[in-house]
């Protein structure tokens, strides 16, 4: 069963198409890994998937996304509510820096009308809980969230995006700015949330994919004459796409950089 | 980096090791070797020429007005009648409160229509203007602010109060000026506060509008997309992420706007009417400090009359200091928390 | 999906967005509306002895001819600036001609020259104190000194103009006991020093930081590096400030009133009292003669214009230069 599904997705930046037309199924309730170099449009692919992509000035994509049957890029689709499915967190750990470790997480429902304080308090319990984080700011709720390490807000980003319970959610490099430990309480809070929702992650490793990851995209980068493209070249189970991948693109890439 | 300078300066220095005649200057006997400490005392001199100048304004300030301050003392911002000369009615008196109640009032007034849509013009050209209008608009923005007073005094005189006059004055004092004091007639020449205000108005909105728009795109790009990215409009994350992020450095625009309106000279000597008499109505000729100034001080009839006309000059230099000190610190302030900046 | 309250949001999301472009054009219309009123009206009163000619009384006498020359102005003649209507043989005033609705005479060919002379002497003064300032909170910016001089810069840009004209009324007019040309460039020049201190700096700072490296690396002092290597590239950046600082000085009156007095005459002793545009401006607009009140909507055009081009010119070079001006 697919959570989204990919048709002839191709991003712009103006009038350069950055990705070559995408098509691929994301399987529910399992991590999708993106992977492949730098330049090659897997963070523009999957600011695509909840039509973060269009808040770059000048950005642009055409395609179908579908979401539950749902293509989000109709054109009676409004993106904020598509975001309210889909949740996205970023590479740099951000705590909105005006509100304390509470409204961090709680913003989302308030936006909604939510101003109840038990159904408020239950939610931000549950959404810290989920994200691994209660325990260790359950006695800190009301102090700035720029106050916690980086770690932390990361785990605070997700716990921002998860309480408004997404069906799927978005990671774009989430542990690039982390060190060791950080990363892997993320990698580990991954695989615990892939029972309640589908995930795709954006990695500069490859590690990390075969690490948590069910299946793995490949994306490279194609520098023609006149432009580079990115340009999704397989996608398949993680085992199969690092031990016998398919396009001779991955193979090399793979044995290039997992010695 | 710093590595790759590194090894670029000692690949230059082992080239040079092998130059037959190392430069001038590298050997010692060049008297370009010892230019550092004059240099440094010399760029030191010239930029305290700018401390001094500070220094020597409120010092002349404060001396130049001693005559009158000791005479007259808080009568000169509070006293309520200002007579240079003698007569028969009146002795001589300098109470400057006509000329700081119609500063304070035009300029409250120029803050009240400026503020909202300044900060609106700051948040349009940050976040929302479509990019092809975002350059233009900003240019323009930045031009008006750098129009000569004088030539919003002309507009002001010659276009503003006659349509002023018939579209808004003439009506409002006949109705609601009825009742109300504050807008009750007549409408004479139509110089008056209320017209001194709109145009101040006019001539720090993009004063305010071009440093909100900066104070905004300090705002690092995360904030935005964190919030968007729960599912907020962009309303919501301009309102609950932006603004409330760079409050302080929208507060500090505002002040120097107030403090531009509180000193400005020109339009408001041309547009207030200058009179010493106070009258309840904003539509009645009044004066402001600026003005006053600036109308009487090469009149002066007596070393006392001068002495408080720069008495009136020490305590408008006094305010727009101290707000100019609270604005940048508030600027400073937020710069300080952004370093980094965008993404 | 919650979407009870979706349509509110929606709702308050494109009013306050719209409301935000309302504001932007609902000041930029008067704005627009003051250039454009400048640049028309303005364009009006242009005609070649408005370049070429000083000023002349209003008259409803016929122009000036050769064989017929108007009386020299005489500025101590308190009746200089009534002149008589023209009286027919049998020594009837015409009615429909008066002083009232003449046409423009003259010109402000003295307030041109006036306002180059002062605003040029003014940026002479100016120059130095603010480039070498400028060069000391880039290349020291870390002394403590350094944070000290850049507020009291942000106290010169704030304070306002007409403090600067009080300040050289009472240390120079008032010493010299005279108006002078020179004593407005002074109190021009503590307004322009703030805006070329600030730009030399942000334009030195502009500069990359390996350029310093490099000179230094190749043992050059620091002065020499900073006069021959990161001066003459960030110079473009500095010229323009300079440019604005001109615009900004030429367009001073407040401070004038006290230091320059004004003149009706081509006078380029710079010890003495001299014409200048915004003067002419202020004084044209505050006369009764409409003639007088046209040379004003002329003079605000021609120092108008002198800003706009700055300003263009200034926008032309810092981005060919690349440099992000703000």
């Amino acid at each position: 069963m697919s959570a989204m599904i990919l048709q002839e997705l191709k991003p712009f930046y103006g009038k350069r198409q950055a990705v070559k037309a995408v098509n691929m199924e994301l399987a529910s309730n399992q991590i999708t890994a993106i992977i492949g170099p730098s330049g090659c449009g897997k963070s523009t692919v999957l600011r695509c998937l909840n039509r973060m992509h269009e808040t770059i000035p000048g950005a642009t994509a055409t395609g179908t996304v579908l979401l539950g049957g749902q293509d989000i890029y109709a054109a009676d689709v409004d993106p904020t509510m598509i975001r309210i499915k889909v949740g996205m967190v970023f590479q740099q750990p951000v705590a909105l820096r005006t509100r304390n470790v509470y409204e961090n997480v709680a913003i989302g429902l308030r936006l909604q009308g939510i101003s109840q304080r038990a159904e408020l308090d239950a939610a931000v319990e549950r959404a810290l809980r989920s994200a691994v984080l209660w325990d260790e700011v359950k006695d800190v709720l009301s102090k700035p969230g720029t106050a916690l390490s980086g770690g932390q807000q990361q785990r605070l980003a997700i716990a921002r995006a998860l309480a408004i319970q997404p069906d799927v959610l978005l990671l774009d490099e989430p542990a690039s700015a982390l060190d060791p430990i950080a990363t892997a309480s993320i990698e580990e809070l991954l695989v615990t949330l892939k029972q309640r929702l589908t995930i795709v992650i954006v990695t500069h490793s490859m590690q990390q994919a075969a690490r948590i990851s069910d299946e793995t995209a490949v994306f490279m980068v194609d520098v023609g004459q006149n432009q580079t493209i990115g340009e999704l070249v397989e996608k398949g189970q993680t085992t199969q796409v690092f031990t016998q991948p398919s396009d001779p693109r991955t193979e090399s890439y793979i044995s290039g950089r997992v010695g | 980096m710093r590595i790759s300078i590194r090894t670029a300066d000692s690949d230059v220095e082992g080239h040079m090791a092998q130059r037959t005649t190392p430069p001038e200057w590298s050997t010692g006997k060049s008297p370009l070797r010892h230019g550092d400490v004059p240099f440094r005392a010399g760029t030191i001199m010239l930029a305290s020429a700018v401390v001094l100048l500070v220094f020597a304004i409120a010092w002349m300030l404060y001396t130049s007005s001693q005559e009158a301050r000791t005479a007259f003392g808080w009568d000169l911002l509070f006293g309520s009648a200002w007579n240079p000369v003698q007569t028969e009615l009146n002795p001589i008196s300098f109470g400057g409160w006509p000329a700081v109640r119609g500063t304070l009032l035009s300029a409250c007034i120029a803050l009240i229509i400026a503020a909202p849509l300044a900060i609106g013009i700051g948040i349009y050209l940050a976040e929302l203007c479509p990019i092809s209008l975002r350059t233009p608009l900003s240019f323009l923005v930045e031009l008006l602010a750098a129009v000569p007073s004088v030539i919003y005094g002309v507009w002001g005189v010659f276009v503003f109060i006659p349509f002023f006059n018939t579209a808004f004055a003439t009506p409002v004092s006949e109705s609601i000026g009825t009742f109300l004091p504050w807008f009750a007639g007549p409408i004479a020449t139509g110089r008056g506060l209320l017209v001194t205000g709109v145009i101040l108005a006019l001539m720090i909105l993009p004063t305010i509008a071009s440093l909100t728009r900066d104070v905004l795109r300090l705002v690092p790009n995360t904030q935005r997309e964190a919030m968007l990215a729960i599912g907020a409009t962009r309303w919501e994350t301009i309102w609950l992420a932006v603004i409330p992020y760079s409050r302080a450095g929208i507060i500090g625009a505002i002040m120097l706007g107030l403090g531009r309106a509180l000193g400005e000279t020109m339009a408001a000597t041309m547009l207030v009417g200058n009179t010493q008499r106070i009258s309840g109505s904003l539509f009645a000729p009044a004066t402001t400090a600026a003005s006053l100034v600036a109308n009487e001080l090469t009149n002066s009839v007596s070393s006392l009359h001068e002495s408080a006309l720069i008495a009136v000059a020490f305590a408008l230099f006094g305010i727009t200091l101290f707000l100019n000190f609270g604005a940048r610190l508030l600027i400073w302030y937020v710069e300080r928390n952004t370093r980094g900046g965008r993404s | 999906m919650r979407t009870f309250n979706y349509r509110r949001r929606k709702l308050t999301d494109q009013v306050m967005r719209g409301l935000s472009a309302l504001a932007t054009g609902c000041a930029i219309i008067p704005l627009i509306a003051i250039i454009g009123y400048v640049l028309t009206i303005g364009a009006g009163a242009m005609s070649w002895s408005f370049f070429s000619d000083v000023y002349q009384p209003p008259s409803s006498a016929p122009e000036p001819t050769a064989d017929k020359p108007a009386p020299a102005y005489d500025p101590n003649d308190p009746f200089a600036d009534i002149s008589v209507a023209p009286i027919d043989a049998a020594g009837n005033v015409d009615p429909t001609v008066s002083v009232y609705n003449a046409a423009p005479r003259g010109g402000v060919l003295h307030g041109i020259l006036g306002t180059l002379t002062i605003a040029g002497i003014g940026l002479l003064f100016a120059l130095p104190i603010g480039i070498f300032a400028g060069i000391y909170l880039s290349e020291f910016r870390n002394e403590r000194y350094a944070t000290i001089v850049r507020f009291c810069c942000d106290v010169l840009s704030g304070s306002p103009s007409i403090v600067a004209g009080v300040t050289i009324y009472v240390l120079v007019v008032l010493q010299a006991k005279q108006f002078s040309a020179v004593a407005g460039s002074m109190a021009l020049a503590i307004l322009m020093i703030p805006i070329v201190t600030r730009t030399t700096e942000e334009m030195l700072k502009l500069v990359p930081e390996t350029m310093r490296e490099a000179a230094r690396g190749l043992g050059a002092p620091v002065w020499y590096s900073t006069l021959t290597v990161v001066l003459p590239a960030a110079l473009p950046g500095i010229v323009t400030g300079v440019m604005l600082a001109f615009a900004r000085g030429a367009g001073e009156t407040a401070p004038l009133i006290l230091t320059v007095l004004g003149s009706n005459v081509i006078s380029m002793d710079i010890f003495k009292p001299m014409a200048a545009l915004p003067l002419l401006t202020y004084r044209y607009t505050e006369s009764p003669y409409p003639g007088e009140n046209t040379q004003a909507w002329g003079a605000a055009f021609v120092l108008m214009m002198l800003v706009l081009l700055m300003n263009i010119l200034v926008r032309v070079a810092t981005r060919k230069a690349g440099g992000n001006s703000r």
